[in-house]
């Protein structure tokens, strides 16, 4: 014990730097991510089959790859086809727009979710298509898709590991170097376990839970 | 941040380059089926006493598993890869890279696993479990016969996306150098000094074989609902 | 702990006797210190209030809950204890286990595999619990199906079948085992009006073809007056009043007996 606090003296401050930037990518990718999810979600669901084609293309696409894969070819290949992006953004973009397809596929569900007495209600009062999404249909689908969403959003952050890989010095990538160097690597990967884990579980979960009961009591529960 | 667009892209794919590499890409890829496939049976297993420990009414087992599977399924699955292949040999144990491959994997995804037994378990009505009791069937009959039988249906969506998934996450053991599909990917784009084509078809090939696995799947779950007798 | 209770009751004893029996779920007392008695081949029927105790004291005899105080005896023997040292301590699962196939149970909500057809929910504890071979399995389902009607019916699935077929299939399945003993927890409050005659006309046959001991909950109280033998009314986890059908329909002593009765038959 004496042994790992002196451990955490030595490196703890890479271990936050590692913990920030783990942080950031996580928070742009979930922006992404809510932002492709609703896109390609509301697309999924509409009369033409262009849209919902298109749709079903990407979600299809980036949810039969692995992240790894699609992460490598974003850095690597993408640039030979004219867009390059550095490697911090490439981290992020691949997490978000590999999430967001699987959040595209909660989206959906929670739209359909809605009872269709909902509908029938809003034609009853004349409501317009917008008017009835922005102000019946997806405040409704909102709290519905919360509870998986948390859940998405834990694999969203489990995601970003994976940018270590590009070179991207987040949490995993300091416990990588650390352990190079030290060769301690139940300290070094425990301790980035160990973030991780709180990561999720007292920042992640209690966070959605919070915004699940604040929303919940918006739409009318008790 | 977005550094560049090119109205031409240096975009040339060569064909002979491609069929070069597919014998040594199809190899691999064998190598990530054997991977998925191993690591997948391992967290059936494990999985399943995952599951069945917090079923046994010890407060202080069904506490501790249930800590060490939301530990499991919150952290990354390729940091627990680095940490069961490199902590070994801190302490004296040397594994091999498919060994502590196939350790991490099958862990993590036992975890994943036991949660969607347990769903399945409770979704069995409690009725069917005082039946058995009222036949005086023994535990091992009221499980085997009436209860997993009941609880396998709803608990197979989850089981097939969690196969699909394993085979996905399979590139993660190239970092400790496990010769599946990415690594040899890799291996050939820093040769050549061309990823183009390597990664392409990486892509293309997860694609061919998760695509058809997951529609196979929904399948199958239609057909042993059927084959169980629990719809009409 | 358990000096006062004897351990056994002796060769005329009843079949059940429940012995100053006591059931608890945490503050609430559902019963209190019951003394019941069953004769052997004897019908009981137990009517009363919902939460009076009546479903409990069948789920107890079936072992389905564990009792807090006293002991109940099935065929002499003690079922929810058994025999140490000249004491009577908790009984273990192997002596529930053995106690276990003197007694039957057919459910409100039927709770058939639905996973199995009619034959098979009937051969599967027969074979795995008694150890009985394929045929002879085979052969004493098809009869019990047989004699509940559903001879036709044996090897559909339950979700095929209706509310009455399904509560008959269950019938055959709890005679399979032969009891000696059979429990009936409210069989036809789940049914449609339609079907549950045809339930109530097997549970007629059983009781006056075969030699078993049944304690039926129920409220259908014109069957209950005409195949009983006894009637027990539950009040407040204590039996208010008990007697011989004719005697308790028609010239309740206890006032809540009659306030109940007055309230059940204005509804029909």
């Amino acid at each position: 014990m004496q042994h790992y606090l002196e451990y955490l003296q030595a490196y703890g401050g890479r271990f936050v730097d590692g913990t920030l930037v783990t942080i950031q990518q996580t928070l742009l990718a979930a922006l992404l991510a809510i932002f492709v999810a609703a896109l390609f979600g509301m697309m999924r669901l509409s009369e033409k089959w262009l849209i919902r084609g298109t749709s079903i293309v990407y979600i299809e696409f980036f949810r039969g790859t692995s992240l790894l894969v699609q992460l490598y070819w974003i850095f690597f290949v993408l640039p030979l086809l004219g867009v390059t992006f550095d490697k911090f953004t490439a981290g992020f973009v691949a997490v978000g727009l590999n999430l967001g397809a699987y959040g595209a596929e909660l989206v959906r569900g929670s739209i359909e979710a809605v009872p269709k007495g909902q509908y029938e209600a809003c034609h009853a009062l004349n409501m317009s298509y917008y008017k009835r999404m922005r102000r019946i249909i997806l405040p409704q689908a909102l709290l519905l898709m919360l509870p998986p969403w948390g859940n998405l959003l834990i694999e969203l952050l489990k995601g970003t590991a994976l940018v270590s890989l590009i070179s991207v010095t987040d949490l995993m990538f300091e416990a990588k170097q650390i352990n190079g160097t030290t060769y301690l690597s139940a300290e070094s990967f425990g301790t980035a376990l160990i973030i991780y884990y709180l990561m999720a579980r007292v920042v992640v979960s209690p966070g959605m839970r919070a915004f699940e009961r604040y929303w919940g009591k918006k739409m009318g529960r008790i | 941040m977005f550094e560049g667009f090119e109205l031409f892209p240096k975009f040339d794919w060569k064909w002979s380059f491609a069929f070069e590499i597919l014998p040594r890409l199809l190899w691999a890829t064998l190598n990530t089926l054997l991977a998925a496939g191993t690591g997948y049976a391992i967290a059936l297993i494990i999985g399943l006493l995952f599951a069945l420990a917090q079923r046994t009414g010890i407060r202080a087992i069904t506490l501790i598993v249930r800590e060490i599977v939301e530990f499991i399924r919150s952290t990354p699955l390729v940091v627990q890869i680095f940490f069961i292949f490199y902590v070994g040999p801190q302490f004296g144990i040397r594994l091999s890279p498919w060994t502590s491959g196939m350790i991490a994997i099958g862990l993590h995804y036992a975890a994943y696993l036991s949660e969607v037994y347990r769903a399945g378990l409770e979704s069995v009505p409690r009725g069917q479990w005082e039946a058995c009791k009222a036949l005086n069937l023994s535990m091992t009959r009221t499980y085997f016969r009436v209860i997993i039988p009941q609880a396998l249906p709803p608990a197979l969506p989850g089981m097939g996306n969690y196969l699909v998934g394993i085979f996905k996450d399979t590139p993660m053991l190239m970092v400790i150098g496990v010769t599946e599909l990415m690594h040899a990917a890799t291996a050939l784009g820093s040769t050549y000094y061309r990823y183009l084509e390597p990664y392409t078809m990486v892509g293309i090939l997860f694609l061919l074989i998760s695509l058809p696995t997951a529609f196979g799947l929904r399948r199958f779950e239609s057909f042993v609902a059927k084959a169980l007798g629990m719809r009409k | 702990m358990k000096e006062n209770f004897p351990l056994n009751l002796g060769s005329d004893a009843p079949m059940v006797r429940f012995s100053k029996v006591t059931k608890r779920y945490g503050e609430l007392t559902v019963l209190d210190s019951l003394d019941l008695d069953v004769q052997q081949n004897e019908i009981v029927s137990i009517i009363g209030p919902s939460g009076s105790g009546k479903t409990t004291v069948l789920r107890m005899l079936m072992t389905l809950e564990e009792i807090n105080d006293g002991v109940i005896y099935v065929d002499g023997q003690p079922l929810t204890h058994m025999p140490k040292n000249n004491e009577l301590i908790k009984a273990n699962e192997a002596h529930l286990r053995k106690m276990r196939n003197n007694i039957g149970m057919v459910f409100q909500h039927f709770n058939l595999f639905p996973h199995m057809t009619a034959l098979g929910n009937c051969m599967e504890a027969p074979m795995h619990v008694l150890g009985m071979s394929r045929t002879e399995a085979l052969a004493r389902s098809e009869e019990l199906l047989e004699m509940v009607g559903l001879a036709d019916k044996i090897h559909e699935h339950p979700a095929r079948l209706s509310g009455g077929q399904q509560q008959r299939v269950a019938i055959a399945r709890a005679l399979a085992m032969r009891p000696k003993i059979l429990l009936f927890d409210e069989v036809t409050s789940a049914l449609d009006p339609e079907v549950i005659g045809e339930v109530l006309n097997v549970i007629r046959s059983l009781a006056s073809e075969h030699s078993l001991t049944m304690l039926m909950v129920t409220h259908q109280m014109g069957f209950a007056r005409e195949i009983s033998d006894r009637i027990c009314f539950f009040y407040e986890g204590k039996i208010a009043e008990e007697g011989a059908p004719q005697q308790i329909f028609e010239n309740p002593q206890n006032e809540r007996t009659r306030q109940f009765l007055s309230a059940v038959l204005d509804a029909n």
